[in-house]
């Protein structure tokens, strides 16, 4: 038969000291926990979000992001002829050839600089990401040396409000609106007209990358073949989608240091919540033994006690998610291991985190209260009674 | 039995009880010396003698913009400058695109390379091969030890920026102070398979003729660009790579944060412990107030106990910190950050010895305050 919760609850509130200490040493390791898995989720989001399925990004071959291959613009006049190419209003093809170039930028926090993308766009490359909306300001002009940021590059750096005025390439760049992109890893980007971004840049005659937007995903995937089997072309073709989702592994180092940090704390209250639950067992030497004279079995003894460290764990987790949760949403950055421009990325406290959080925790309770419950269980009736 | 010795038999009398804090505290420090390892070696270490005088002179805008190549000549007229040595970013792929074969390669001038990164060890025959052969290359010893490289062998780097695969032979293995995860080949091997590279170079490397020179250089440099085209920004080499760190973002308020986790953890287990032993021994301290000991004895003899129990968690968890530091070294990279040293190690005992003696003032206060009569009567 099972010992009653209760009984477990009951003896948790009639120690609330150590209950409350351990129960927070191992609300801290949760903490951690949640922040780095928060961090590597958020991080997932920004790419995996990131690009139309419709939209086909094409690269010179061999390239593996768009900072890293120009190709001729020649090579975009014969993409916009590939059949499968959806028109944007005016009847045209809707393609955007695009400069793509990483550029330095203090930040407002005061702790140094950091490189950003900037993307020369054509008009079309404003309605092939539909998704991305503007917040503050209006469009650049196209011919006018006029950018528009992305929110967090507002938020994140100096001068970049609307009505101020950035200084990078040849000479200064007017602000002119806020775009938002709903946590894309277009959000740590800067937006400007493509051929203003060429001459400042030196890059007359090549692109970084171009976008086409299919009319189907039949056709998008026909498109993005076709780009890539053209000998005559040297590009490849793959859909927005694909390419960000590459980008993922700008995590690695986060995740690499936050499990090793995470492993070693959860080691750490282990050992705690085992020196307490030891402890327990000690002041309830008899109490045990007038459980197992009443009739409860081993089993059921060992039972409740690793429950009891459990729970202790649980509140734990409960507490340390709690703590964690006002940073739910705040935005910090990264380095993009691809483009080697920041990437800006927020908290993101899904539920997946949580619960693998409360796992995380339960099992630390579980290594902590196994051996205290086992050497309860096996204790001898009347040594106990006589304790 | 002396004071001492009575903590010391105090401390260990749970056995249990003390090697499970122990161990706690220990895991917890293991980690503290390792952050701050990280810490020393990433903002307080200042590299080699040599390392010191070096400068990097880049584009102002970013990394990935080119200067023109006869920067160098330039550069090199500028008082104070004792070499200077273009590199230029490869960015190509070792066998597959996995974390596990990245290294960085720099196509560079190997006339002058090993005269600016004088530090670097590599025999002089080595160096004169690299010279001779345009499609030759140095690499890293850490980095020929990983991937079983020897002078002579082939290693096929594939472009992914340049439209050219780089099928080199390696000439030299070299050793830097620190791995460096690198490899060096001839530039013009890419300048001639690449024509839009031809006159362009990424950054340059420059040695300064004194520690005083290196104050003025950077700015002599910088402003003799100021108004062209391809403007510099020229730095110390420590600051360069420092950049690169902040670039993965807020390093050090990560740390700084888990530091701050960790020693409020220990706190809370040093504190669980001390407040389990003094509430056992309630009748004790009655006792050896009886017996004529002073409040301040008895709170001495606790808040020791404390101390004693961290500082043991704590030298153990540094050790191990240091010989796992060690063993992070021999892989390079990265991982070379973790290499602890004796202050570092010194530093976290003090913070356990700190953490035991904040964790058990309030409990033995409490109990050096308790009334003899009250502490005989108390049933624990």
């Amino acid at each position: 038969m099972a010992i009653p919760i209760s009984y477990n609850i009951r003896n948790m509130r009639l120690r609330k000291g150590l209950t409350v200490m351990t129960a927070l040493g191992i609300a801290l390791t949760v903490t951690t926990a949640v922040f780095i898995m928060a961090l590597l989720a958020g991080l997932q989001k920004a790419f995996s979000s990131t690009g139309n399925p419709l939209n086909v990004l094409v690269l010179r071959k061999g390239s593996t992001s768009e900072l890293t291959g120009p190709f001729p613009q020649d090579n975009f006049q014969t993409l916009k002829t590939l059949p499968g190419i959806a028109k944007d209003k005016n009847g045209d093809p809707m393609v955007s050839g695009e400069i793509t170039v990483v550029i330095v930028l203090a930040r407002k926090d005061g702790s140094g600089e950091a490189n950003v993308t900037v993307r020369g766009v054509m008009q079309d490359g404003l309605q092939l990401r539909s998704a991305v909306k503007l917040t503050d300001g209006r469009w650049f002009t196209p011919g006018q040396r006029e950018v528009v940021v992305s929110n967090s590059i507002r938020k994140r750096f100096v001068h970049a409000n609307v009505g101020d005025t950035l200084e990078f390439g040849k000479g200064p760049w007017k602000v002119v609106g806020v775009f938002d992109s709903g946590g894309m890893a277009y959000e740590s980007e800067i937006w400007g007209d493509v051929n203003q971004m060429s001459s400042d840049f030196d890059r007359q005659g090549v692109y970084s990358s171009a976008y086409l937007r299919a009319t189907d995903p039949i056709a998008a995937d026909a498109l993005k073949h076709q780009v890539s089997d053209d000998q005559r072309l040297k590009l490849d073709g793959m859909l927005e989608p694909e390419y960000y989702a590459t980008q993922t592994k700008s995590g690695n180092v986060i995740q690499f240091i936050g499990w090793l940090v995470a492993a070693i704390m959860a080691i750490g209250s282990s050992f705690a919540a085992m020196n307490t639950m030891y402890a327990a067992v000690a002041y309830r030497s008899r109490e045990i033994a007038t459980l197992r004279v009443i009739g409860f079995s081993r089993p059921s003894i060992l039972t409740s006690f690793v429950f009891e460290a459990i729970l202790l764990s649980l509140l734990g987790a409960v507490v340390g998610i709690i703590l964690i949760l006002p940073f739910n949403g705040m935005t910090t950055g990264t380095q993009n291991a691809v483009t080697f421009s920041e990437v800006v990325f927020g908290l993101q406290i899904t539920p997946r985190v949580v619960s693998i959080a409360i796992v995380f925790a339960m099992v630390m309770g579980l290594f902590g209260g196994i051996f205290p419950a086992w050497h309860a269980s096996r204790r001898e009736i009347l040594a106990a009674l006589r304790d | 039995m002396t004071l001492t010795r009575f903590v010391t038999k105090n401390t260990f009398r749970n056995l249990r009880r003390s090697l499970l804090t122990v161990l706690s505290i220990g895991f917890s420090l293991l980690l503290l010396t390792l952050m701050m390892a990280i810490w020393r070696n990433f903002y307080m270490s200042k590299g080699t003698e040599e390392s010191a005088l070096r400068l990097v002179t880049r584009h102002k805008v970013s990394l990935a913009f080119t200067m023109p190549s006869f920067y160098r000549e330039k550069i090199r007229a500028v008082p104070g400058v004792a070499g200077v040595v273009p590199e230029n970013w490869f960015g190509g792929v070792y066998k597959d695109d996995k974390s596990g074969n990245f290294f960085a390669q720099f196509g560079t001038d190997p006339d002058e390379f090993f005269k600016v990164f004088k530090d670097w060890q590599i025999p002089e025959d080595q160096v004169k091969a690299w010279q001779r052969d345009r499609a030759g290359a140095v690499v890293d010893s850490k980095q020929a030890q990983q991937y079983g490289w020897k002078v002579g062998q082939k290693v096929v780097i594939t472009g992914t920026i340049f439209p050219v695969n780089l099928e080199l032979t390696i000439r030299g293995i070299f050793t830097a102070p620190r791995p460096t995860q690198s490899l060096y080949f001839n530039q013009k091997y890419v300048e001639e398979a690449v024509p839009y590279m031809k006159g362009q170079e990424g950054f340059y490397t420059i040695l300064a003729d004194s520690p005083e020179a290196v104050r003025t250089i950077g700015s002599s440099i910088d402003g003799m660009f100021h108004n062209s085209p391809q403007p510099t920004r020229t730095e110390t080499e420590a600051a360069f790579q420092l950049g690169f760190l902040a670039m993965l973002g807020n390093v050090k308020m990560f740390i700084l944060s888990i530091c701050g986790a960790v020693v409020f953890a220990i706190l809370l287990v040093s504190a669980n412990t001390m407040a389990m032993s003094i509430r056992e021994r309630t009748r004790e301290v009655a006792v050896l107030k009886t017996l004529g000991f002073t409040r301040g004895t008895v709170l001495g003899l606790f808040v020791g106990e404390a101390v004693v129990l961290a500082l043991v968690g704590g030298v153990g968890g540094s050790v191990i910190a240091y010989f796992l530091g060690i063993g992070a070294g021999k892989a390079g990279g990265f991982a070379g950050a973790l290499q602890v040293n004796a202050p570092t190690m010194l530093v976290a005992w003090v913070v356990a010895a700190l953490v035991g003696f904040i964790s058990a003032i309030i409990p033995s206060y409490n109990a050096s305050r308790l009334g003899i009569v009250e502490g005989l009567r108390h049933i624990g």
